[in-house]
């Protein structure tokens, strides 16, 4: 599904991010990101949505090499893909739901579908009922609900999380990662970075840990592995 | 593209218009004084060329023909200028035909002269014209050296002096609206700029979701377009009401007859019409020029 082969990146202002990573994730695995800020953990992430350019080596996601892909298929990846931030991302003026059809415009959905398929994974969320709010008249956790329910409208086979509960309180948090294991047991592949060890070492999965732009460390049913 | 989405892209572009308020109004400033400057040089560089054009092609050559050639030679002469290359037309005017367009311009004073019809003084004339004005010179040197001819007359200094400042003024003519048109798509440019940096968030979570670049600048393509349009309308409001006073109060005023300006209509109206497109040109370029820089990546 998702395989990285010898990947570096330094960015233009001379910072290296990564340093020859190998990595191969298969359809339906749920990843945990782990390691100290700085170490590449957002970049890794960035690669796989093609955010950020390898400086050198070879990403294949799906069935596209993104070291050869043209610019303007790059939004064709990125609809297979979804990615929920820690900051939510969503926009303000709109409501939930249209938030969540936003995503189904974009990609010239007929207006027909976009209503059925908002609904579907508005209560897929559990957030039916909150379909005309206003995103700052939600919770935190209610919030990134709507940007997970965003990323998974277009059915996309891999979800990508940047830190989703870095702003939640743990309760909220729990909440949120069930919502993400629901997606996982219905076939979507998740890549998560997280810092949150109570997480990682309680709904074990597989963990990659990253350390100055290396792989450290790979394991299936991993633990977090660093003190915080 | 869908319908749907045509629809979609045309009902936001309209939206952003109300939604960026003060914006909308200086983008929309900028825009119309800019076409008011643009308008009013073009009318008046566009009317100076007309000018020159109509004294330019009303240049003629007047050849003297030698008052002791006959009839059979006159003939010749007349055969011999029309085989010139770049001779558009020649028109016999008998030493009659001179003395009597003269007494006409003489007016009263001109009575006069009629006591020459018995014994008339003047040459027999062929007057020539050029096809191309710039041909006048060439040509008039030509009908010198035929034999018969006295002289030719075409007033040179003064057709050469036209030419000269009709190059020039029509050089910075397009020199200065150029120049009024690349400020403008600089202004607009500027101002969209800063509507669209309040919404780079908006652009960035439409890449995030898949969004083509193509279907995230159709909405600008449009608001931009609309933007030109509404800039254009004072301009074209101030170029038909002034052209339309200047055209009544000005044009038929016989002292000027040689600086007559073109009519109302068409030329006002097809003016106006390049202001509109000229403003629907600039407001889409601005405004795909500055969504351009939030795309990459």
């Amino acid at each position: 599904m998702i395989l990285m082969n010898d990947i570096y990146k330094t960015y233009a202002n001379g910072v290296t991010a990564l340093n020859g990573v190998n990595v191969d994730i298969k359809q339906g695995e749920f990843v945990y990101i782990v390691g100290p800020s700085g170490a590449g953990k957002s970049t890794f992430i960035k690669l796989i949505f093609r955010e950020v350019k390898p400086t050198n080596g070879k990403i294949v996601v799906g069935d596209m090499d993104l070291s050869k892909i043209k610019e303007r298929k790059v939004p064709y990846l990125r609809r297979n893909i979804g990615v929920v931030y820690q900051d939510f991302k969503l926009l303000p003026k709109l409501s939930v739901y249209e938030n969540i059809a936003f995503a189904l415009e974009v990609i010239e959905e007929p207006p027909k579908n976009i209503r059925n398929r908002v609904m579907e994974v508005l209560e897929q969320v559990g957030l039916k009922n909150k379909a005309r709010f206003l995103p700052n008249e939600l919770s935190g956790g209610e919030q990134q609900r709507v940007s997970i329910a965003r990323a998974i409208v277009n059915k996309a086979k891999i979800v990508i999380a940047d830190e989703p509960t870095g702003n939640l309180d743990p309760e909220t948090s729990w909440e949120i990662m069930k919502v993400f294991e629901e997606i996982n047991a219905s076939g979507t592949t998740i890549i998560m970075a997280t810092h949150s060890k109570e997480i990682v070492n309680t709904i074990k999965k597989r963990v990659i840990a990253i350390e100055d732009g290396l792989i450290v460390r790979d394991e299936h049913r991993g633990d977090y592995g660093y003190e915080i | 593209m869908k319908f749907s989405t045509f629809r979609r892209h045309l009902r936001e572009g309209f939206k952003n218009i109300f939604r960026n308020g003060w914006m909308t109004v200086a983008s929309i400033g900028a825009v119309t004084t800019t076409l008011i400057l643009v308008g009013v040089f073009l009318a008046l560089v566009l009317n100076l060329n007309e000018m020159a054009v109509n004294i330019e092609s009303d240049v003629e050559i007047n050849t003297m023909i030698d008052l002791t050639a006959t009839e059979e030679e006159i003939i010749t002469i007349g055969d011999e200028i029309e085989q010139i290359s770049g001779v558009d037309s020649v028109s016999f005017s008998s030493n009659d035909d001179e003395l009597a367009k003269l007494v006409d311009s003489m007016g009263e004073e001109g009575e006069s002269w009629r006591l020459f019809e018995q014994d008339n003084p003047l040459n027999h004339v062929y007057i020539v014209r050029a096809q191309v004005p710039e041909d006048t010179e060439r040509i008039a040197n030509e009908i010198e050296t035929l034999s018969g001819v006295e002289s030719v007359v075409f007033g040179q200094d003064v057709v050469e002096q036209l030419f000269e400042f009709n190059k020039y003024a029509r050089t910075i003519g397009l020199v200065l609206i150029i120049a009024l048109v690349f400020t403008a798509i600089f202004l607009i440019s500027n101002t969209i700029k800063i509507t669209i940096m309040a919404r780079s968030t908006e652009i960035g979570i439409q890449k995030l979701v898949g969004a083509t670049n193509g279907f995230i600048r159709w909405p600008f393509f449009i608001e931009g377009l609309l933007l030109g349009i509404l800039g254009s309308i004072i301009p074209v409001a101030v170029i038909l009401g002034g052209y339309y006073y200047l055209d009544k109060n000005f044009s038929g005023n016989i002292s000027f007859s040689f600086v007559e300006i073109l009519p109302f209509s068409p030329f006002a109206w097809q003016l106006s019409l390049m202001i509109l497109i000229i403003g629907a040109v600039i407001g889409v370029w601005g405004s795909v020029m500055s969504v351009r820089k939030f795309l990459k990546v």
